[in-house]
């Protein structure tokens, strides 16, 4: 079905998907984290009903389906951010190091350093560009005026964003465009060297050149971490992604190579949402 | 008609309108007090007349024509005083006659017609005095040591002269008094706590006990030589005399020690008017008070009332700012939370003398009390901290003005974005970092602009303040030289309770009425210079901080 263009794809480019094969095809991957019959209510609606499913090491990984499928929730999880909302219960584990993250005794503050986060609308802090990146570190408590201008230089470069501020490091970082602000957020995520970072529709709010460029970033950082991105968007789904989940009311439909889901989806749900039937 | 209500035109005039009144009332109210109580520093010019006494003489009156008012004849001619007019109103005036030595008060009225013959006298002179009040009259010669040294025209350049030197012996000796003789006793009563401390606490052995005399003896060694001193400059002060004449022709001896100013307003040009009108205006903000705070300057009170609402400030921020934190961030929202937050905002109407009377009874009776039998039994029975002061005076006024420093903090923690918090959490942050690093910062603008409208209301409460800490007239500033400089339980002088007190208290209400105007413009001042300072803060922070419009 692969070498076919019929409007099954959803105006994918099945060319590029092919030019991706090398990369994702064979290679048995490690697993980085790993769902098991994970449940979550809010109060008496249940949200998600019992997801099973490995998140593959230092690839991308997509979350697909139509809104209110409980994607997103899922993707918080990762972080415990669900924690924040009141009536919030969680069942079943998150394994990440053959630890469970829900387990009493991990400290939060200490797993959100290891699975950073990205949001839907760029969120930086009121301060200056440079203590905006610097933010996670101070928090860890580096204080070497050297190690901070390396570190910010480096994440800043790594987020494609060093060629365009490094004159205003200390400007504040509301003077930049929603785009700028959006990898400035990336480049603040990955300061403090996290291995998963979760990425929450993060170009949605974008105009279609940023969104390119967040999307090439994602591609670059997929070799140094861990990546889940939740997209509305399937063609960015297709572009970014190594694995992509399909999610449907609460449930994991499917997850496979991003290749064979959107050419080959072995279930029908999923076959009808890539194709436009509804969503 | 129908179609004119239609188009919303009435609406817009009505809500315009009671714009256009509101600032109207205030700019009259400003305007009222700053004509009343600034026109009372000009020099006025006195008046001689000749005056047609009840008793059919003739009287000269000399005096400031200070109130004219038209009145009915036929009211008067009711009142016994025979009058012949055929107008149907007549003028009455209220003159400051000053010599209060003499006649007994310092204010007389006199009808127009009665007037036989009105003059000016460019040297008429006008002393102001330590005591009794303004002289009005003619100097005639200025003596020392009971020797005539000037008389007739060079008098005054004399009189100027010896007055120039009298003030400058004068405030070395207030230089001394206050300074150095203060410090002195107050190190001495230091000194005699300490004793009865060592004493209370068992531990007075001889060698303690002798430090102690020998420092006392030093001291009392030094404040003789002070004594000395003083007693020279004494001396030196009343050598010189004036001579002068009033309108009477009465001939009247006064030191010249108890002159402050002598000024000849008849014979002033317009820039001399000008020159002695921002003295005045100056000795007004910078000096103390004299002879029943009804004459000289109010600074203990400018002072005391800044000082209250700082440390009234230092006190509501942290306080109210914790309460909010903990309400919007910590405590799980409720119906309890909802009960507090009522409360809080009831706490608000509580009229202020109620606070006042709570202050009394709890801050300075049982809390100053016992802070009193604690720590410092060994002024007892003497209160310290067991009788109204500064400290009680803020603490009341923070605990009154705690309520908007709350609401507004809780608005500002609201108004925060949650996606600034997720932001930083999913950095690693605890929530407590969250809140110190970004959170706080961020509602800096909304804490300042609690702390405005709680600099608002408490440099204007004045009720409260009368039970907890302000008198009439304070002997010394709560803040000076002698260690432990800021002096806490020290009672303080207060603008507002200062207007009441002249105002109302006053034995001379004639002559306190336009200080009461002018400080009450001070007032207005001061309360808007804080406003403006915090405002000004204000926005800067919100330029830094200003995420909160996205």
């Amino acid at each position: 079905m692969s070498d076919s263009s019929t409007p099954k794809t959803h105006g994918i480019n099945i060319d590029a998907l092919k030019s991706k094969q090398s990369t994702t095809a064979n290679d048995v991957t490690e697993t980085a984290l790993t769902v098991k019959d994970l449940k979550l209510f809010y109060g008496e609606k249940q949200a998600l009903n019992g997801i099973n499913m490995t998140i593959p090491k230092e690839r991308v990984t997509a979350f697909i389906g139509p809104s209110g499928c409980g994607k997103s929730t899922l993707l918080r999880c990762f972080n415990r951010m669900n924690d924040l909302l009141d009536d919030v219960r969680i069942e079943g584990q998150i394994m990440l190091h053959d630890q469970d993250i829900y387990h009493r005794s991990v400290d939060i503050a200490a797993l959100r350093r290891q699975v950073g986060m990205v949001f839907q609308k760029p969120n930086p802090f009121p301060k200056s560009i440079y203590e905006n990146v610097a933010y996670g570190l101070r928090l860890m408590g580096v204080k070497d005026r050297r190690t901070l201008d390396e570190v910010i230089e480096r994440s800043l470069r790594r987020a494609a964003l060093w060629d365009e501020v490094k004159d205003r490091l200390h400007d504040s970082a509301f003077g930049l465009s929603g785009g700028q602000q959006q990898r400035l957020v990336i480049a603040r995520a990955i300061a403090i060297e996290p291995e998963v970072l979760l990425l929450d529709e993060p170009a949605s709010a974008l105009d279609p050149i940023s969104t390119l460029k967040i999307e090439e970033l994602i591609y670059e950082l997929k070799s140094k971490f861990t990546i889940v991105i939740v997209t509305h968007n399937m063609q960015q789904a297709a572009r970014v992604s190594d694995y992509t989940a399909f999610m449907y009311m609460g449930d994991l439909v499917e997850l496979s190579d991003t290749n064979k889901l959107f050419t080959n989806p072995k279930q029908k749900q999923t076959e009808d949402y890539i194709t436009g039937r509804y969503g | 008609m129908q179609k004119w209500l239609k188009s919303g035109s009435p609406w817009v005039w009505l809500t315009a309108a009671s714009v256009s009144i509101s600032i109207i009332m205030v700019i009259g109210l400003l305007l009222l007090i700053a004509v009343r109580g600034l026109g009372h520093f000009w020099p006025a010019d006195v008046h001689n007349f000749e005056y047609l006494e009840s008793n059919d003489q003739v009287v000269k009156v000399a005096g400031e024509i200070r109130n004219s008012e038209r009145i009915a004849a036929q009211q008067i001619i009711d009142s016994g005083i025979q009058l012949e007019t055929t107008e149907q109103w007549v003028t009455r005036y209220l003159i400051k006659t000053g010599n209060r030595e003499l006649y007994g008060i310092d204010f007389r009225s006199i009808l127009d017609p009665l007037i036989s013959k009105r003059s000016q006298d460019t040297a008429m002179m006008v002393l102001e005095r330590h005591e009794w009040g303004n002289f009005y009259g003619i100097l005639k010669q200025v003596k020392v040591d009971g020797k005539v040294i000037a008389e007739g025209d060079n008098s005054w350049a004399v009189l100027q002269k010896q007055i120039t030197a009298t003030s400058e012996i004068y405030a070395t000796i207030h230089d001394i008094e206050q300074g150095e003789i203060g410090s002195i006793n107050y190190t001495i009563e230091r000194l005699r706590l300490k004793q009865r401390g060592l004493e209370l606490r068992g531990k007075d052995s001889p060698e303690e006990l002798g430090k102690i005399e020998e420092e006392r003896q030093s001291l009392q060694s030094q404040y003789k030589v002070l004594q000395d001193e003083l007693k020279s400059h004494y001396t030196e002060l009343n050598r010189a005399s004036l001579v002068a004449e009033t309108i009477e022709g009465k001939s009247v001896e006064i030191a010249i020690s108890k002159v402050v100013l002598a000024y000849q307003p008849n014979g002033m040009t317009i820039f001399g008017k000008i020159g002695f009108y921002l003295h005045k205006l100056w000795e007004f903000v910078s000096d103390d008070p004299r002879e029943a705070n009804t004459e000289g300057g109010i600074f203990p009170a400018i002072f005391g009332t800044v000082m209250m609402v700082i440390i009234m400030a230092i006190m509501v921020t942290p306080f109210g700012v914790i309460a909010a934190i903990y309400l919007r961030e910590y405590a799980k929202q409720g119906p309890v939370t909802r009960i507090i937050r009522i409360a809080v905002n009831n706490l608000a109407g509580v009229p202020s003398i109620v606070y006042g009377v709570f202050g009394l009874g709890f801050f300075v009776y049982f809390l100053g009390g016992n802070i009193d039998q604690l720590f410092f039994p060994e002024a007892l029975p003497a209160p310290t901290f067991g009788t109204p002061g500064l400290m009680w005076a803020s603490i009341t006024l923070a605990l009154l003005t705690v309520p908007v420093v709350i609401v507004s903090t809780e608005e500002g923690l609201s108004r925060i974005p949650k996606s600034i918090r997720e932001g930083s959490l999913a950095l690693g942050a605890t929530k407590a970092e969250t809140l110190w690093r970004t959170i706080i910062p961020m509602t800096s603008p909304a804490i300042m602009t609690g702390l405005i409208l709680a600099v608002a209301r408490a440099a204007g409460e004045v009720a409260p303040l009368m039970l907890v800490g302000v008198i009439k007239l304070a002997p010394a500033l709560p803040l000076d030289g002698d260690f432990p400089y800021l002096h806490l339980d020290r009672k303080f002088m207060h603008l507002g309770f200062h207007i009441y007190d002249v105002g109302f208290q006053s034995p001379n209400v004639e002559a306190a009425r336009p200080l009461v105007y002018a400080t009450a413009l001070l007032l207005v001042l001061i309360i808007i210079a804080l406003n403006l300072t915090a405002i000004a803060i204000r926005n800067r922070l919100r330029e830094k901080y200003k995420s909160l419009e996205h």
